[in-house]
């Protein structure tokens, strides 16, 4: 019964991420044949003589941590609500200052001390989460809307917290989470993009969340008339984030050892929103694939890593990666997707045609 | 007498893909007349409108028009509105954030500079005229409903218009609002507009109207005086059967059972969309709601479910009382329910047949409890096989097969969560005559097998052959219950048109 006329990346079971792929291919191509010593990856040794992997591709997969992270909870308010928050950079300062005030607060760092003002990092950024997500389940508030509001005073929210200073912390743990542990040469950043994707995948595993998200998502009426409550869902989907973007405060904060609520995972927004369209995703909702947003932040960054490289000056660097990131959005548009649809119809009527006339003339 | 009308339009066909929505179709208007519009659902009415306001395109016929040398073109709705035709839909098309004056004037001032103080004086001159009680600058959302519709009337009639289309203009007002606009109507056609008035509701076009035209599966039945067409003869022209042909269907044994348990049982129970009622069902029944559509029997199945909120009334299941509040309360109490709009309320169309099949009992289980893949597959794949589901594969997202398939599949998520009482509303709608008839005879099938049914569909027939007892409804009121010898074509149309049914 199964038609043998799926196209060729379907069977691979690769879809939606086409595009992105494809991006992110030719992006090394390019490096490839611009410079190969890009790709270099070198073993330096760092202040305390511990040997550290360095590099551009090193450096892009490390920085690319917080944008992974929080790209993974983007996608899942997207898939729920058709909409996305705008508010994860503010509300990541929020909790940011909330972790290494409580941290210099309790003095001693240690494992315990860390573990509790972790925790109190993750309940923060949850709670505000849930604010977004009541305004936009129980209020029906469209989220770029109900966001807008952490999104303009999140940051002052975070100066409150901080008392107008940039609070510094200086510890060898706070090193080891933002930068590497001792005799570990993989960037720590890394490992916790790891873990929140495993904790992601436990969660859908055991749970029927990725069910519940679609189906709200693409049709909410329906969803509900099958008992499923769509404020349940959307608040879930909050809360998630909510743990992502602790999780990428966490480590914006040990990177830099310090909490400026300024510059701290500033404009993440809209690099997250842009991961999840590079992924494929819809932004209206819907269908979603976490992997598709994952490469898409590893696309943005590798894009920035490149440009930087190729000695492009910070402040034009932005309008460069406009310029490639409207054809990889273009490509995956709708419009583009029917002119190749009807493209693939045109050639393969036109080889109907030809093997129709072959056979005649036999 | 030829001078009085305003508007003929003759042999008008429409074909959309697969279907002919109208078929040489003839409506004529005269001035001064209030002219209903009626037929079932799918009938063509909409899409005769949509030809005369030039939202579609015809393919055939004429449209003359009073005061217009020769044929008039109309091939948007902008021509129309030149041509003096008015259409006031059943939605407010009006901004209820600017005045009532604004609202009138929107669109038609002339030149860049707008002297609104100017505007304001006609507007207050056309309400009081009409009769209308609004304010010129008030704002229009602080009116009520009836108000609104009348200052949308009120813009359309001083644009003169000659024909005035209402399309159910009175689907969501109070009795006291409709009578208002009945008031209006009435105006009107004394100063010699004439109205096109689209309606479900029998009762209020006996009250206003001079004629009525009647279609039925997209071609003109007649064209009636008022005082020449009973309600009941009526209702048999829009059903399409003629009063003499009424002939009894064939018959199963189809007796309520009065030995088996109460499976469901409701007594006053409302909702914001329905007027309290009480209902019962028993074991391996069959029953329905049926009346024209409009007349609440979605909204009592609704009801049932908890689809809408339900704002009263006491529930029993199987004796023991409990609380339907939402969907899912009523599926762990065993009911299940088949939405009235398949695409609307019961497809999830970008998910796959399997994921819409499980989708019911896979939330019944639980958050925290999914199926495992290979179950999920073994369900979806017994479903389609005993349902003859034609679809690639069970990964097709649903929303690519067929009508008939769709309905399948939901009907297939209910079947799964093993209900004791299912709700199938409108589940042959809009698909083949051979699915139709599949799912009247697995009704039959789930009966025997203890399971109880409510069905509703607006084809009477498919009631009748299936349902063992029928409740009657009429403007969002239970107006009668049949059982046994009356479950006929007549007797069900006596019950909608104001007859009395005898019970027993």
């Amino acid at each position: 019964m199964v038609k043998k006329t799926e196209g060729f990346w379907k069977r691979l079971g690769i879809g939606q991420l086409a595009i992105p792929l494809t991006a992110m291919a030719l992006l090394f191509l390019f490096n490839l044949i611009r410079d190969p010593g890009f790709f270099e990856v070198v073993v330096n040794t760092n202040n305390s003589g511990n040997p550290v992997l360095g590099g551009n591709l090193i450096s892009v997969i490390n920085s690319a941590s917080e944008l992974a992270i929080i790209s993974m909870g983007m996608t899942l308010v997207t898939a729920a609500c058709g909409g996305q928050d705008i508010s994860v950079g503010a509300v990541g300062a929020i909790s940011a200052s909330v972790f290494i005030k409580l941290l210099i607060g309790m003095g001693n760092i240690n494992a315990g001390t860390l573990i509790a003002a972790a925790l109190a990092c993750v309940a923060t950024a949850v709670a505000f989460m849930l604010f977004n997500g009541t305004l936009v389940s129980v209020f029906k508030i469209q989220p770029m809307i109900a966001t807008l509001i952490l999104y303009s005073c999140g940051r002052s929210i975070a100066y409150w917290i901080t008392g107008s200073a940039t609070p510094q912390v200086d510890s060898p743990i706070i090193t080891a989470i933002g930068m590497t542990i001792p005799g570990i040469p993989v960037p720590t950043p890394v490992f916790m993009v790891i873990l929140v994707g495993l904790i992601l995948a436990v969660i859908f595993k055991r749970t029927n969340t990725t069910l519940y998200t679609q189906s709200v998502g693409i049709n909410e009426r329906a969803a509900r008339l099958n008992g499923i409550s769509p404020v349940a869902v959307k608040m879930l989907t909050f809360g998630l984030l909510g743990m992502c973007v602790a999780v990428a405060s966490i480590i914006a904060t040990c990177r830099m050892s310090q909490v400026s609520h300024k510059t701290i995972l500033v404009d993440i927004e809209m690099d997250a929103i842009l991961a999840v369209a590079i992924g494929g995703n819809s932004l209206g909702g819907g269908k979603f694939r976490m992997s598709g947003s994952i490469l898409g932040a590893y696309i943005i960054t590798m894009l920035t890593v490149t440009l930087l490289a190729m000695g492009i000056n910070s402040v034009n660097i932005k309008a460069y990666k406009a310029v490639v990131i409207i054809i990889i959005v273009a490509a995956g548009s709708p419009a583009i997707k029917r002119w190749i649809a009807a493209w693939k119809r045109r050639k393969s009527a036109g080889e109907k045609d030809a093997a129709v006339k072959g056979g005649a003339a036999s | 007498m030829q001078n009085d009308v305003v508007l003929t339009m003759r042999g008008i066909s429409k074909q959309f893909p697969g279907t002919k929505a109208l078929d040489h179709v003839d409506f004529t208007l005269r001035r001064g007349e209030i002219h209903a519009l009626m037929g079932e659902n799918g009938a063509g009415k909409s899409t005769l409108i949509k030809v005369l306001t030039g939202v579609y395109e015809k393919d055939g016929g004429s449209i003359h028009i009073e005061g217009i040398e020769g044929e008039a073109a109309i091939h948007s709705p902008q021509d129309a509105q030149n041509a003096g035709i008015s259409t006031v839909y059943q939605e407010i098309t009006l901004c209820p954030n600017l005045t009532v004056a604004e609202n009138m004037f929107i669109g038609r001032t002339d030149g860049a500079i707008v002297h609104w103080k100017d505007y304001e004086k006609k507007a207050t001159a056309i309400l009081e005229n009409l009769g209308i009680p609004a304010r010129a600058r008030q704002e229009l959302s602080s009116c009520s409903l009836a108000v609104q519709q009348m200052v949308a009337i009120g813009r359309a009639v001083d644009m003169n218009c000659k024909v005035l289309i209402l399309d159910e203009p009175t689907s969501s007002l109070d009795e006291k609002e409709v009578a208002m606009l009945f008031k209006l109507m009435r105006e009107l056609r004394s100063r010699g507009v004439g109205i096109i008035f689209v309606t479900h509701f029998l009762e209020q076009v006996y009250e206003v109207s001079d004629r009525i035209t009647v279609l039925r599966n997209g071609e003109l039945v007649g064209e009636f005086e008022v005082s020449e067409l009973p309600q009941l003869e009526l209702v048999a022209r829009m059903m399409g059967k003629s009063l003499d042909d009424l002939s009894e269907l064939e018959k199963i044994d189809k007796h309520v059972p009065t030995d088996t348990e109460t499976v469901y049982e409701a007594s006053g129970l409302s909702s914001v969309a329905r007027k309290p009622f009480d209902f019962q069902i028993r074991r391996g029944e069959i029953n329905g709601f049926t009346g024209l559509l409009g007349s609440g029997r979605s909204e009592s199945v609704r009801a049932i479910f908890g689809a809408d909120s339900v704002t009263g009334g006491r529930v029993r299941i199987k004796g023991k009382e409990v609380r339907i509040t939402n969907p899912h309360e009523a599926m762990k109490n065993g009911v299940g329910y088949l939405p009235e709009d398949r695409k609307r309320d019961g497809i999830i169309a970008d998910l796959s047949v399997r994921d819409n099949i499980i989708l019911a009992l896979q939330v019944m289980k639980g958050y925290f409890k999914p199926m495992k893949k290979s179950e999920m597959e073994k369900f979806a794949d017994e479903y389609i096989r005993e349902l003859n589901i034609k679809t690639a594969s069970q990964n097709t997202p649903v929303g690519s097969l067929s009508g008939g398939n769709q309905q399948k599949v939901i009907l297939a998520r209910w079947l799964l969560t093993h209900p004791d009482y299912l709700i199938l509303d409108e589940p042959t709608r809009g698909i083949d005559v051979g699915t139709k008839l599949e799912i009247q005879r697995l009704m039959l099938k789930l009966a025997e097998e203890n399971m109880s049914v409510t069905f509703i569909s607006s084809e009477i027939e498919e009631m009748l052959r299936t349902c063992f007892r029928l409740i009657v409804m009429r403007d969002g009121n239970t107006v009668g219950e049949l059982t046994g010898d009356q479950l006929t074509q007549s007797q069900v149309m006596e019950t909608i048109a104001g007859g009395e049914a005898q019970h027993g």
